[in-house]
C-alpha cells in the first residue's frame, strides 16, 4: 500500500504542482503551488522531480500517516513540524516509515507550508497538471480540499534524493517581513486613477483582509480616486470599470477605489474591473505567505526588473539544488 | 491562567449567527470538542473548538474583532 492517511485534512489543503497553464482563455486559471520556490525547494529536497505534486497548507497543517518508506520535506512558512510526536527539522530531507505521522504545530511565520513526499502525490492529471482548482472542483484530490479520513495515492518512488539530513541554508529560505513588498508593473488601466492616487497607490502599507485566498486576495489601506471620463460603449457605469479585458494573473483591480483586488494563482480569468497593475511573478511567491492582518506595499519595476527577479529566483533555486549533497 | 488562542487569522464571531445566542458566556463549563466561538476568513466560518475543559473566566476579544494567529482570545479558570 502506498498511500498518505490523512487524519486531518488542516484548514485548506491542497494538491499542487506547477500549474496547469494554456487553458486561461477557456477561463481556467493555472492554479498550481502559490509560493513555487517553496514547493520547488519541498521536491528538490526529495528528489523528485521538478513538477512533482505536493501539497500545499494554509494556516493550519495536516496530521499525516505513512503507509511505506517515504522520503519527505516540509518548506514555505513556519509551523514546528513533528514525526512521531518528535520535533524535526523543516527545509530538510527526512525519511519516514510505515505507520509514522507528521503533525503540525500553530504557525508562527508566514502562510502556507509546503509537504513534498518522494514519488510525489499520485492522484490522476487533468490538462497536464495534478494541480487543484476548487472552485469548478477540477484537478488534485477529488477537485477539493482535503478531509479527516481521506486517502492520498503516491507514486512511484523511485527517485535519488540528496543524503539524508540535508537542509537547506538559512540565507536560501524565504523571509517574512513586517510589510511584505510586492514588485508591481503599473497598468493596464492606471489612466482610470489619478496621479496623486497612484503616488498613494504606491506608498501606502495595505493590509491583508480575511477575504484572501488562491482566487485573490483584497486589501484595505488607502483612497484611490478615479479620473472623471464620459462612459466608453461597453463599460459599466461604476468609475471602476472598464470594457472587459483579461485579467492577468497577479493584476490588481480596485472595486470601489479603496479595496484592492490582487488576482492569483486561481484567479478570475476575466472582467470589466481596470487593472491598475500587475504584481510580478516571483512576488506571487512572496503575497502567498502573507495572511489576514499583515500587510504589504507595491513597489513599481519596469519589465527589465521583473524579468531580472525571475533570473534572481532561478540562480536561488540553482544555488539551493548545489547547496544539497548527494 | 489558561488561555484558547486563535490557530487561524481571521474576523472573530462569539454567536452562530447574528440573531442567535453567544456559543458560551463567562462562568459557563466549557468541553474539549466544545465550539465556543466562529473565526471568519477565506469566506468561510471555522468553529474555533476547546482543546481543554474549564470554566470560561472571560472573553479578551470583542465580536467582530480581527484577530491574529496565537492571539489569546478567552481565558479559563479551572
Amino acid at each position: 500500500m502506498s498511500e498518505l492517511l490523512v487524519h486531518r485534512g488542516g484548514l485548506h489543503t491542497t494538491v499542487q504542482d506547477i500549474g496547469r497553464d494554456g487553458h486561461y482563455s477557456l477561463g481556467i486559471p493555472p492554479s498550481g503551488a502559490m509560493d513555487q520556490y517553496s514547493y520547488r525547494v519541498a521536491n528538490m529536497l526529495v528528489g523528485n522531480p521538478d513538477g512533482a505534486a505536493a501539497l500545499e497548507v494554509t494556516y493550519v497543517g495536516p496530521r499525516i500517516e505513512f503507509t511505506d518508506d517515504r522520503y519527505v520535506a516540509v518548506t514555505g512558512a513556519e509551523a514546528a513540524v513533528t514525526v512521531n510526536s518528535e520535533p524535526v527539522e523543516r527545509w530538510s530531507t527526512l525519511t519516514v516509515r510505515a505507520g509514522d505521522v507528521l503533525d503540525f504545530a500553530m504557525l508562527t511565520a508566514g502562510a502556507r507550508p509546503y509537504i513534498a513526499v518522494s514519488g510525489g502525490i499520485g492522484v490522476d492529471s487533468y490538462l497536464g497538471s495534478r494541480s487543484t482548482y476548487t472552485l469548478t472542483g477540477l484537478g488534485g484530490f477529488q477537485g477539493r480540499a482535503l478531509k479527516n479520513d481521506d486517502r492520498l495515492p503516491l507514486g512511484d518512488d523511485s527517485v535519488a534524493p540528496p543524503t539524508v539530513g540535508s537542509t537547506v541554508p538559512e540565507k536560501l529560505r524565504p523571509t517574512f517581513p513586517e510589510v511584505a513588498t510586492l514588485r508591481t508593473m503599473i497598468g493596464l488601466c492606471s489612466y482610470r486613477i489619478t496621479d496623486e492616487s497612484m503616488r498613494e497607490f504606491t506608498e501606502v502599507p495595505w493590509k491583508v483582509t480575511k477575504d484572501a485566498d488562491r482566487i485573490g486576495y483584497r486589501l484595505r489601506g488607502g483612497s484611490l480616486r478615479f479620473v472623471d471620463r464620459k462612459v466608453p460603449h461597453g463599460a459599466g457605469s461604476d468609475p471602476a470599470n472598464v470594457v472587459d479585458l483579461g485579467y492577468p494573473i497577479g493584476s490588481i483591480q480596485v472595486p470601489g477605489g479603496d479595496e484592492p483586488i490582487v488576482l492569483l494563482n486561481d484567479a478570475v480569468t476575466a472582467g470589466g474591473y481596470a487593472t491598475v497593475g500587475t504584481v510580478v511573478s516571483v512576488d506571487r511567491d512572496t503575497i502567498a505567505q502573507t495572511k489576514s492582518g499583515d500587510q504589504v506595499r507595491f513597489e513599481p519595476v519596469d519589465l527589465d526588473a521583473a524579468l531580472a527577479a525571475r533570473r534572481d529566483r532561478r540562480e536561488r533555486l540553482e544555488r539551493t539544488r548545489e547547496s544539497l549533497r548527494r | 491562567m489558561a488561555t484558547i488562542k486563535a490557530a487561524i487569522p481571521g474576523v472573530f464571531y462569539r454567536r452562530p449567527a447574528p440573531t442567535e445566542d453567544p456559543y458560551v458566556q463567562a462562568g459557563d463549563t466549557i468541553v474539549p470538542g466544545q465550539t465556543i466561538a466562529l473565526i471568519e476568513v477565506m469566506k468561510n466560518f471555522n468553529e474555533v473548538k476547546a482543546e481543554q475543559a474549564g470554566t470560561v473566566a472571560g472573553f479578551l476579544v470583542e465580536d467582530g474583532d480581527e484577530v491574529s494567529i496565537g492571539e489569546d482570545i478567552v481565558e479559563l479558570k479551572n
